[in-house]
């Protein structure tokens, strides 16, 4: 039937109506299975959405709620236990464990918890591992491949990030400091920034300030925009010193762009300037003659980050957005440009305006959104998906990153893995159980985190990240050794199996350790009753055990932040 | 069991957008391959704009690679103690080793590490003035697989996964089009721009194990019942997966789920099964990971997978323990690649079937007598060899040749463009062909000449 239309491992579909035919025939089959009765859908929406009435926590969500009423969306908010995995997730980029699960959802202060749960999130140290995380695939921290940057200058590159987003640093501070420091790749960590660059050009330069800094992509700007930019990079030096790989970056102003760039390629695109420029133009055409006492570099910066300049605080406003609810007000968060314009004008600008009232605090930012309503509607889509997707009218599903899910399940099981790395002098010593989200560098060698699409770091692009399942990564969730034995060996769930508690608790416990929720009345009547005919009630095998949690691991609500 | 199929081939196979118009003047624009007779095999191509795949459906009879099986030896092997041996070079160059081998073929000599190959010499051609001049892994690594510069703006795929991007669409088999056995290189990400969609599925395991357990496809101790139990649990368990079953996403996650388990409970799977091959041809490709790797290879490509890497199992790095190190691995190189080579040829399976065999670069032709290296050979890109066979390929041929030591090369430079280029025109790929970037950027299969890559034509000498 509709096998014929897909294509086995291309996998693409080729229509989408027979996909849905696919979707509603397999649910069929699944109620089947399940015994279950025709208005299930009802009963299990229950778990994810609160019955609370929605009441706008501030011009966030009235400006949300504008759009979505002339659409006749009505949002739902989701439910604590939806809530309190959903908050883990995206500010520590790890579950709760069962008891911290357990313990909010039995709050009884309804009114504050979400509140304050948010506040202690944001001051835990895995807040600034996981941003770092985020940031580093921007920043494109890397050792090797395809840009040299060494071992060394990746940890010395992280560690002013994360460091960075430990002390809440203002964002302003942060992109001036990546802009205009000077020194050694090891010792200074944002000049790394310059050094992940590939193409080295200052027109090279500027189109990776303007991604980063920008979210524009200017290499569909007009040509003379971008030379105008590049002028303001047309004085940095590279030079190595007497330790190995050591390289200073610096201000050297007699430089001539395209004189001494990396890429044969790309100096080949640019005309042989003799002499450096001495005017430069910021994007939108404003020329400056670039004055002889100053690093070039911080007199663009000095224009840039200021709360009156556009591109940059609506930059980084609609990135954290986008990163905290699946979708940037301008979508992609990184194609800024007049032809793709905001899908809620407003609601950006008032991210903007808060913004520069905190002083780039973007913790504050962080906190705003959480509490908003509009982050914590429900994740089941309305019936018209696609415009209460665009317009913010439920919580954007997403399948883990890959580091956060393979910490996930190590957290259920207990287990970890080990990181290494092939590239030597020096070899990166990576303790054991560190979690991934908590790795420097992206060339750390992990065969799991590649599969699952961690961004290879090679763009600074959003989009290298990659959050889709493939039958690939599903064979390895359902079969690999590398999963069957954390399910079979990992000493959190052998102590839980092995415990002497009754299966009803078990169960309990693995719902909320998995999932971070109780089960329903339904799905523990179904585990109670899992395992050989007549033993409902006993102590299970061990194997059977162990295919429940494998269940649980592979269920959308596992893999996917919701 | 019913398997799926795709009959219906559509350009958009990977949701990224397959258009490679081509238009007369633009080829002549790239100009690095427009030889006079380059048009002429490739006229077909530039008369009307279609997608290369289409092309290639459209004319099967000038495919001659149905399948490549690229041997990886990751490290750098030396060329001169392999396959492009000097005799005379004396002890600087050539260390203990002092037998060299002739073969079937006159003029063609080998190491003695490799008798196997020595009777096999008709089968295959050996390149021995393969040139780049890189002597970094990683970096050499990409330009031997891309062909492009490494350290451009953009981090292109390897042959392995344009392969597998343009052959998707009419392939039909159970397996995954581009396959490892059975560690991706690490170092490098084969996928490049195009995503995770084009990573090779590593099959991980020990093909010379009791079983061969490929990771995510045979798992020690679970039934097929178990299997099936776990999947029925798996549907009754999923309250999410059915609540939001609108959601294109989830919809999509089912549908690879779906695949997956084609793999797990289908008859894909047999083709890793190793026990149907007869224990006394198992002994004869050898009974070591390389040998065993060589006959799952051979497996797939009666199962009609397109791209096969194998990587070499250990490594060819050989800074130290040098000389022990070859002494070790050479000769299960050569009974494993020799056996492939008489396996596939007796099978009828040679002609359709390309093998490609080389590392990133070779080894410093002078022996490194000083500490810590004590008689290393170190990282060589200025010349190095490379054997392929098949698909198209003349066997029994020297292409090229390197000086008095094999320090350089001193006629007909074959450059990563070349071999890819001659490997891509073998099997049908349009290599002028655009790659789909995700950002929309002007990416080709190979570099055009404006790109300042070096090249010297394909091989034709021996297609």
């Amino acid at each position: 039937m509709l096998n014929e239309l897909v294509m086995p491992w291309t996998g693409k579909r080729v229509c989408w109506r027979a996909s849905l035919a696919c979707g509603l025939s397999f649910l069929t089959f699944a109620f089947a299975a399940a015994g279950g009765a025709a208005e299930a859908p009802e009963t299990e929406r229950s778990a994810y959405e609160s019955a609370a009435v929605i009441e706008p926590q501030g011009q966030i969500d009235n400006l949300v709620l504008v759009k979505l009423k002339p659409l006749g969306i009505q949002p739902v908010l989701c439910s604590d236990a939806v809530f309190v995995r959903r908050v883990y997730l995206d500010t520590v980029g790890t579950l709760p464990t069962a008891k911290e699960a357990r313990d909010f959802i039995q709050d009884p202060d309804t009114k504050n918890k979400r509140r304050k749960l948010i506040d202690r999130l944001l001051e835990r140290s895995e807040f600034a591992d996981y941003w770092a995380m985020k940031w580093g695939d921007i920043l494109r921290i890397k050792a090797e491949f395809p840009v040299n940057l060494w071992p060394n200058a990746a940890q010395a590159y992280h560690h002013w990030v994360r460091a960075s987003i430990a002390a809440n640093k203002p964002y302003d501070q942060f992109a001036r400091e990546l802009l205009t420091s000077s020194g050694s790749n090891f010792r200074v960590g944002p000049v790394n920034f310059y050094r992940a660059i590939q193409n080295r050009t200052p027109e090279g330069i500027a189109t990776a300030v303007a991604l980063t800094l920008m979210g524009a992509r200017a290499e569909s700007w007009p040509k003379s925009e971008l030379t105008g930019m590049a002028a303001f990079f047309s004085q940095i030096g590279y030079k190595p010193t007497r330790e190995w790989k050591e390289e200073n970056v610096f201000w050297e102003p007699l430089k001539a762009p395209g004189a001494d760039t990396n890429s044969p390629a790309a100096g080949s695109s640019m005309l042989p300037i003799k002499c450096a420029p001495e005017v430069a133009a910021f994007p939108g055409g404003k020329e400056i003659k670039l004055p002889d006492d100053r690093d070039p570099r911080e007199v663009f910066a000095a224009w840039l980050i200021t709360g009156e300049n556009p591109w940059f605080t609506r930059n980084i406003a609609n990135r954290v957005w986008a990163w905290l609810l699946g979708r940037g007000i301008i979508h992609e968060p990184d194609d800024i440009r007049n032809d793709n314009p905001p899908s809620n004008p407003e609601l950006l600008a008032c991210l903007q305006k808060e913004l520069v009232a905190g002083r780039y605090d973007l913790k504050r930012l962080y906190r705003l959104i959480l509490n908003s309503n509009t982050y914590q509607f429900s994740s089941v889509p309305p019936a018209s998906l696609s415009e209460a997707e665009t317009n913010f009218g439920c919580y954007g599903l997403r399948r883990l990153e890959a580091e956060v899910l393979i910490d996930a399940i190590n957290k259920v099981t207990g287990a970890s893995d080990l990181y290494t790395s092939a590239i030597p002098e020096p070899f990166t010593y990576i303790p054991p159980n560190m979690p991934a989200t908590a790795l420097a560098d992206g060339s750390i060698t992990s065969p799991f985190l590649a599969l699952f699409g961690r961004s290879a770091r090679a763009t600074g692009m959003e989009s290298e990240r990659i959050n889709k399942m493939l039958p690939a990564q599903w064979l390895h969730l359902l079969n690999s050794s590398h999963i069957q034995r954390k399910l079979e060996q990992g000493p959190r769930l052998k102590a839980l199996f092995e415990s002497g508690r009754k299966p009803p608790e078990i169960i309990e416990e693995l719902y909320l350790t998995t999932l971070s929720r109780f089960p329903t009345a339904d799905e523990a009547k179904a585990l109670e009753e899992y395992g050989r005919p007549g033993r409902a009630g006993r102590v299970k095998a061990r194997e059977d055990w162990v295919d429940i949690t494998w269940a649980l691991v592979n269920s959308t609500e596992f893999l996917y932040r919701h | 069991m019913s398997k799926p199929h795709g009959p219906k081939r559509s350009a958009d196979a990977f949701g990224l957008t397959l258009s490679l118009p081509m238009s007369r003047r633009e080829a002549m624009r790239i100009g690095l391959f427009s030889t006079a007779g380059l048009l002429a095999a490739h006229g077909h191509l530039f008369a009307a704009e279609p997608p290369v795949a289409e092309t290639a459906a459209k004319t099967p009879g000038k495919i001659k690679a149905r399948s490549v099986i690229q041997i990886f030896l990751w490290g750098g092997m030396s060329h001169n103690d392999t396959w492009d041996p000097k005799p005379d070079a004396g002890y600087d160059y050539n260390g203990p080793l002092k037998k060299f081998l002739p073969t079937n073929v006159d003029g063609i000599t080998l190491s003695e590490w490799f008798p196997n190959l020595a009777k096999q010499a008709d089968k295959y051609s050996l390149i021995r003035s393969m040139t780049h001049r890189n002597n970094g892994h990683e970096t050499a690594a990409y330009l031997m697989q891309t062909a492009h510069m490494p350290g451009e703006r953009l981090a292109y795929p390897s042959i392995g996964a344009v392969f597998a991007l343009f052959k998707s669409p009419e392939y039909k088999g159970l397996i995954p089009p581009y396959v490892v056995l059975t560690q991706p290189q690490g170092r490098f990400s084969e996928e490049g721009f195009l995503g995770p969609r084009l990573k090779p599925f590593a099959t991980g395991s020990d093909p010379n194990a009791q079983r061969f357990e490929v990771e995510g496809v045979v798992a020690r101790g679970i039934t097929d019942d178990r299997q099936k139990k776990r999947r029925d649990l798996l549907e009754k368990m999923n309250t999410m997966g059915r609540t939001m079953a609108d959601s294109p996403q989830v919809s999509a996650s089912e549908e690879a789920r779906k695949q997956a388990y084609d793999l797990i409970l289908g008859e894909g799977r047999q083709v890793f099964d190793l026990s149907k091959e007869k224990s006394e041809l198992r002994d004869r490709y050898g009974r070591h990971t390389f040998g065993q790797d060589c006959l799952a290879a051979r497996r797939m490509v009666e199962a009609g997978v397109p791209y096969i890497v194998i990587n070499y199992p250990g490594g060819w790095d050989t800074h130290k323990d040098h000389f022990q190190t070859m002494n070790r691995q050479c000769p299960q190189l050569d009974q494993g690649l020799a056996m492939l080579l008489l396996d596939l040829h007796e099978r009828g399976l040679l002609e359709s079937t390309l093998v490609w065999c080389c590392g990133e670069f070779g080894r410093g032709p002078k022996i490194d007598w000083q500490p810590p290296w004590n008689g290393g050979r170190n990282h060589y890109g200025n010349v190095f060899s490379v054997l392929v066979a098949g698909g198209g390929f003349k066997g029994g041929q020297i292409v090229g040749s390197s000086s008095a030591k094999a320090e350089e090369v001193k006629d007909r430079p074959v450059y990563p463009v070349d071999l890819l280029g001659s490997i891509y025109q073998l099997a049908g790929i349009d290599f002028t062909a655009k790659l789909p970037h995700p950002m929309g950027l002007e990416a080709r299969v190979l570099p055009a000449a404006s790109e300042g890559v070096k090249a010297n034509g394909l091989l034709t000498e021996i297609m």
